[in-house]
């Protein structure tokens, strides 16, 4: 953006009351935006007694993390109460390998889609661009009967499947709009040398993608780890990954309602993905603007 | 499309056998994905396409009934709320989100201190799951204990939000809730293409003497047109997709007043064993999203083909 603070007229009066303006419309919604956060953090750290006295901006006395050791141990999900644990375990059991599946086939769709053309190579990525846009209600009840004719219904291994199948699409599609943009002269002086399929993705391709790679593998673990639909359609019980449990945890009202543990599961089911923001925010970032699907 | 050199090689009768090997690598390395695509979308879609004609019930039965299941779901008064619940929700979903976004992304433009952080604040919502989002706004939004008593305690006794309990007012908090966790995607969405503006208009205009308001409505936003339409796609189609925040946050009530399309399918399919009418509500949502999609697409092609 043009740097009008540096042109003539930039410093009148009118403009400091602009930029008061300014500073002030943003630190409102950046209060907004944090404001939930901070309030569900103080609420897992308060026991019950501080909850009904206090109210939702008053901090806690202390920090206290009796409900994050309850929420992850001993609360009740349903009528089984080990807490969290088990159905966060079953979230990475679940995330790990689907994320690197999808993010394999991916890539090496991507790659044969854009450097090795064959006839007809476009079609079958429009056709695989396709998945990106359904609404997963059109196959969930297909996926119901599948996954028990093959024996996985309610298990880590059927989920895992269902999350590489759908997350194909977007996985083709990052690696192949990426893979568009480098110059095939590369691969045809490799060719000419001699070089293989293989080789040529494993020698030129592969040292170039490492970008690609991040945003693809955030993207897909971001998206499989909150997924709530496929979880809730296709698991009970001891299998759920852990947004599923989350919900049940928060809707099993046996006795007196524990806001502290509730926000304290959330905030474990949330640390994850928030750890991944954190860390990789540019490649999150990245990730969303081409996974909102811009051809 | 540019041809790549390689596919013009490949027409000619003769060639040699490595090269014929190397063609049958690539379409042999995209088998699998295509297959599963083809299996798992398109023989999915057309299995659910088909029993929706169906009546069927508990389980899936296959003698075709016409559109029996179409006709039952179109009477039912709660697929009326579900739809209207839709345009509701949708229409101040994607209004909101795109008017908040756009302004703030405009805010972050001008060169202002700590952009970097707030950025990160304004977008971080987006990481977590509709579920916990779901969760963290209905303790908030509780009628007990949540703002109500904090506006009780600041010295506003009359101070009454009961939205979440409210029929009239629960598909509200949805809105809330959902434009928190979005507009800060928007804001990306519309910064990235802020800052692609070319910036010597802008202090050409600016010395004429137009001012900076006048700037941005008549010479930068309408160069947005692009982020205003591929927001507005993005954003209908996250909410006909809408199926975790209503389940997290209002459970569809009270009663179903808060109920959206995703979740009276899930309800009919899973809970009531009413497959039939399940696939009937799905396919309804597909043509919804199609309806969105198609036109999207088709002007994104249409621009790129000018462009």
């Amino acid at each position: 953006m043009a740097d009008i603070a540096s042109l003539p007229g930039g410093n009148s009066p009118w403009r400091s009351a602009g930029r008061f303006g300014l500073y002030f419309l943003l630190l409102s919604f950046g209060v907004y935006y944090i404001l939930p956060l901070i309030v569900v953090l103080s609420t897992s750290f308060k026991d019950l007694d501080e909850i009904r006295n206090g109210t939702l901006l008053s901090l806690p006395a202390e920090i206290n993390l009796e409900s994050w050791r309850y929420a992850w141990s001993e609360a009740c999900i349903g009528v089984t109460c080990t807490g969290l644990k088990p159905y966060f375990w079953n979230s990475v059991m679940m995330t790990i390998p689907a994320v690197l599946i999808s993010t394999v086939l991916g890539a090496l769709t991507g790659y044969a889609l854009t450097k090795f053309k064959f006839p007809g190579a476009n079609m079958v990525f429009a056709m695989i661009l396709f998945g990106c846009f359904i609404p997963f209600q059109v196959v969930l009840l297909p996926m119901a009967q599948s996954l028990g004719f093959l024996g996985l219904a309610n298990t880590v291994p059927g989920l895992v499947l269902v999350h590489i199948v759908y997350g194909l699409p977007f996985t083709v599609l990052f690696f192949r709009n990426y893979y568009v943009s480098i110059p095939d002269d590369l691969i045809k002086a490799a060719t000419i040398d001699g070089a293989g399929f293989f080789t040529i993705f494993w020698r030129i391709l592969l040292p170039l993608s490492p970008p690609i790679i991040v945003v693809t593998i955030i993207w897909q673990f971001t998206q499989i780890w909150n997924d709530f639909l496929f979880g809730a359609s296709f698991t009970t019980g001891g299998g759920q990954p852990v947004t599923v449990a989350l919900n049940n945890l928060v809707n099993t009202t046996t006795g007196v309602k524990r806001y502290n543990v509730d926000m304290a599961a959330a905030l474990i089911t949330a640390a994850p993905t928030l750890a991944v923001y954190v860390l990789a925010g540019r490649y999150f970032v990245r990730g969303l603007t081409a996974g909102s699907v811009k051809g | 499309m540019k041809t790549n050199p390689m596919t013009e090689q490949s027409l000619p009768a003769k060639r040699p056998l490595s090269d014929w090997l190397r063609w049958n690598v690539a379409k042999l390395v995209v088998a699998p994905t295509f297959a599963l695509i083809i299996f798992f979308v398109y023989g999915f879609i057309a299995w659910t396409g088909y029993v929706s004609f169906t009546k069927s019930k508990m389980l899936p039965t296959y003698s075709f009934e016409g559109v029996y299941q179409y006709v039952r779901l179109w009477k039912m008064s709660t697929w009326h709320v579900a739809m209207e619940n839709l345009l509701v929700f949708g229409g101040l979903f994607i209004l909101i989100a795109i008017v908040l976004g756009c302004l703030l992304a405009v805010a972050l433009d001008q060169r202002v201190r700590a952009e970097g952080l707030l950025r990160t604040v304004y977008l971080y919502p987006m990481a977590i799951s509709f579920i916990i989002t779901g969760t963290a706004w209905k303790w908030i939004l509780n009628p007990g204990l949540g703002l109500e008593k904090m506006f009780h305690s600041w010295g506003w006794e009359s101070f009454s939000f009961d939205w979440l309990i409210n029929s009239d007012m629960a598909i509200y908090t949805l809105v809330i809730a959902a434009v928190w966790q979005s507009s800060g995607f928007v804001m990306a969405l519309f910064l990235a293409a802020l800052r692609g503006v070319d910036s010597e208009i802008i202090k050409a205009a600016y010395l004429d003497g137009a001012s900076l308001s006048r700037i941005y409505l008549v010479i930068i936003l309408p160069t947005l047109r692009p982020v205003f339409l591929s927001s507005f796609f993005i954003l209908a189609h996250m909410a006909v997709k809408s199926f975790d925040l209503v389940v997290a946050l209002t459970g569809g009530g009270p009663g179903n007043s808060s109920i959206m399309p995703a979740n009276f399918m899930y309800e009919m399919t899973f809970r009531r064993n009413q497959i039939g009418l399940g696939a009937a509500s799905a396919m309804m949502m597909l043509a919804t999203v199609m309806a969105i999609v198609i036109p999207y697409l088709y002007s994104e092609l249409r621009e790129r083909k000018h462009g």
